[in-house]
């Protein structure tokens, strides 16, 4: 009887031993966590210099309508009257209307300013993030129309679809109080 | 129309230099006579994320609750209720993300990788479960994963399936949680998070293969109860093991087991444990020559298993993006394929050396040889240990639910004649006061 008490105490020891060294390892987890915990969350952004606009940013996000919308960056626009990002290259007319518009959604809106200038935005309720006029404008314009994820329509999911399909590796994870990458002005 | 002409000229600069040049401004700033002032680019913030903590205050209160439900009150339909209630919050309502199942990714990452920071309400999140785990056995299980909610909804016919089949298929997300720690640690990819079968139902909205792995899983878990938890699921092999020392447990009966075997049939999760019988004599010595044999054979599946594990890294590594772009580059460099794709067009934009981007695939590479090692060690000591399991003997008087497996669904209480006995007594008592 005698013994099967001891055995059943050195059970008990083991188990209880146990218990604490793994209570104290997810202790070292949280301890860890906290001592590398920035106030900042992180959150998917795309580096719009890697981007290559093919088109996946409006297919695969999980939301129906992608979190990923075309900005425009004024202060590199040029402004141009004939806009490689608003017009199909052979728009016979350049004047706004479905069949001289790149954009499949309309969601460019183009006014005059003065001569020769025009000026473009994005209406965000109706970009797609096809990325069809960022490919427009960085071939034949200043590039001033680039894609980004809203940080008002994304949800952060842990690991982001469309950064598992993007074929260039733009997208990475960045401090939420800083999270856009605007492209910077580089005036010749 | 000066406009339009340099727009002519530099598409034939183009389509001579033919190559996208990214950041380029061909234009100059206009100068403004007419007072225009430029808009700045609208920058919307990240919604708040006070939704987070409140997140984790939820989570906390649903724990607690759960434990009181699954040890104090014993109730299954108070069980069911909560279960409900954490489908439509974490399930439907916050759309399973972020969730502790994939929390350990995130924890794995930072532990490898110094850059990335683990949000606070993410290590929360992974490290609230397994502190209730410690104390309470798996009420996360029971009633607050909106995964293990969903399969439990859908378990209407239960059938019980044999336990050589539980044993093996459940090596399965051994598997899965040492390849979800392997690629996270190498920062290629959460693939839990990938494969995750019912994030797009509770999203509504995701692709269509893993929408169809979705409701095959569900399909299965009519008849084959929460097959994702018991088969797959990566975190619930940490909840296994830490429910096995768990400070209190779930138990059949609320006081003493008076071997009635009602209880027998109970578990659609083949966790309850029958009495043992009297080990037969005959068999000792064959047994004991059996795991004798099986000791030594550890060492050895575990070095099978390292061995195989760092022998596919060049499958393996190819779940890094760097990896497939250096073997695109080389194939493109070899002459073997013409055409460039989207990313190896994108990586000679950057005018990056190439012999770097080697070197910088071959270390990765050959931190997948050893994490193959680690990994393949890992399943090999697991199918070790597991084969020494089954062959020691356990002595088992009174029917149980197995401490590991149980999920806490509360089930089968009211199975148990005991148990109705002390529902008497207790309405017995309220009725006096």
């Amino acid at each position: 009887m005698a013994d099967k008490n001891k055995e059943f105490d050195r059970r008990h020891f083991l188990r209880d031993g146990l218990w604490g060294g793994c209570l104290a390892a997810l202790g070292m987890v949280a301890g860890s966590a906290a001592r590398k915990h920035r106030q900042t969350e992180m959150v998917w952004q795309i580096d719009p210099y890697t981007c290559v606009a093919c088109g996946n940013c409006a297919t695969y996000c999980v939301l129906e309508e992608s979190a990923v919308k075309c900005v425009q960056v004024f202060e590199i626009c040029g402004y141009c009257d004939f806009c490689p990002g608003y017009f199909e290259p052979g728009a016979n007319v350049l004047e706004p209307g479905a069949e001289n518009e790149l954009c499949p959604t309309g969601a460019i809106k183009r006014a005059f300013v003065e001569e020769p200038y025009y000026e473009y935005t994005i209406d965000e309720s109706l970009c797609i993030g096809c990325a069809k006029c960022v490919k427009g404008c960085a071939a034949f314009g200043n590039g001033s129309l680039f894609l980004q994820v809203r940080h008002d329509r994304c949800l952060n999911c842990n690991e982001c679809s469309i950064a598992v399909a993007c074929p260039s590796g733009a997208y990475r994870r960045v401090p939420a109080d800083q999270p856009y990458l605007l492209k910077k002005v580089n005036h010749a | 129309m000066i406009r339009s002409d340099r727009v002519i000229i530099s598409i034939a600069l183009f389509l001579i230099s033919c190559g996208v040049a990214w950041g380029v401004e061909r234009f100059p700033p206009p100068d403004f006579e007419s007072g225009y002032e430029m808009p700045s680019p609208t920058a919307p913030h990240a919604r708040q994320n006070i939704y987070e903590y409140i997140d984790v205050a939820v989570l906390l209160a649903a724990l607690t609750v759960s434990s009181y439900l699954i040890l104090k009150k014993r109730s299954r339909r108070a069980l069911f209720v909560l279960m409900v209630f954490s489908l439509l919050y974490f399930g439907f309502w916050r759309k399973g993300c972020v969730c502790p199942i994939g929390a350990t990714q995130n924890i794995v990452l930072s532990v490898f990788d110094s850059e990335y920071v683990v949000p606070v309400t993410v290590a929360a999140f992974f490290l609230l479960p397994l502190v209730f785990t410690l104390f309470f056995g798996r009420s996360f299980c029971a009633a607050v994963c909106p995964l293990g909610a969903v399969q439990d909804l859908v378990l209407s016919h239960p059938v019980s399936i044999p336990g050589w089949a539980e044993s093996g298929l459940r090596l399965l997300a051994y598997v899965y949680l040492g390849a979800a720690v392997l690629f996270a640690a190498t920062g290629s990819a959460f693939i839990i998070c990938r494969y995750d079968p019912f994030v797009s139902i509770f999203r509504l909205t995701g692709s269509l293969n893993i929408l169809i792995l979705g409701a095959c899983l569900l399909l299965i878990g009519v008849f084959i109860g929460r097959p994702y938890c018991r088969f797959l699921c990566p975190y619930g092999v940490i909840l296994r093991h830490l429910s096995r020392l768990s400070k209190w447990r779930v138990t059949i009966t609320p006081d003493e087991c008076i071997q009635c075997r009602l209880c027998e049939e109970a578990c659609p999760f083949g966790a309850i444990k029958k009495p043992t019988t009297k080990w037969p004599q005959k068999e000792y010595h064959v047994a004991k020559k059996r795991l004798v044999f099986l000791i030594l054979l550890l060492p050895v599946l575990i070095f099978l298993g390292g061995w195989f594990g760092s022998g596919i890294k060049a499958v393996t590594s190819r779940a890094h993006e760097t990896v497939r772009l250096a073997e695109r580059i080389y194939l493109e460099e070899a002459g073997e394929v013409e055409e460039t794709t989207d990313a190896s067009a994108a990586f000679r934009a950057t005018g990056k050396e190439i012999s770097e981007l080697y070197d910088e695939a071959s270390h990765i590479r050959s931190q997948f040889g050893l994490g193959g090692w680690i990994f393949g060690g890992f399943v090999g000591l697991v199918i070790g240990l597991k084969l020494i399991g089954l062959s020691v003997w356990r002595r088992r008087q009174d029917y149980e639910a197995d401490r590991a497996s149980c999920l806490a669904c509360g089930r089968c209480f009211a199975y148990c004649p005991r148990e109705h006995v002390r529902l008497k007594k207790a309405k017995e008592a309220n009725g006096k006061r």
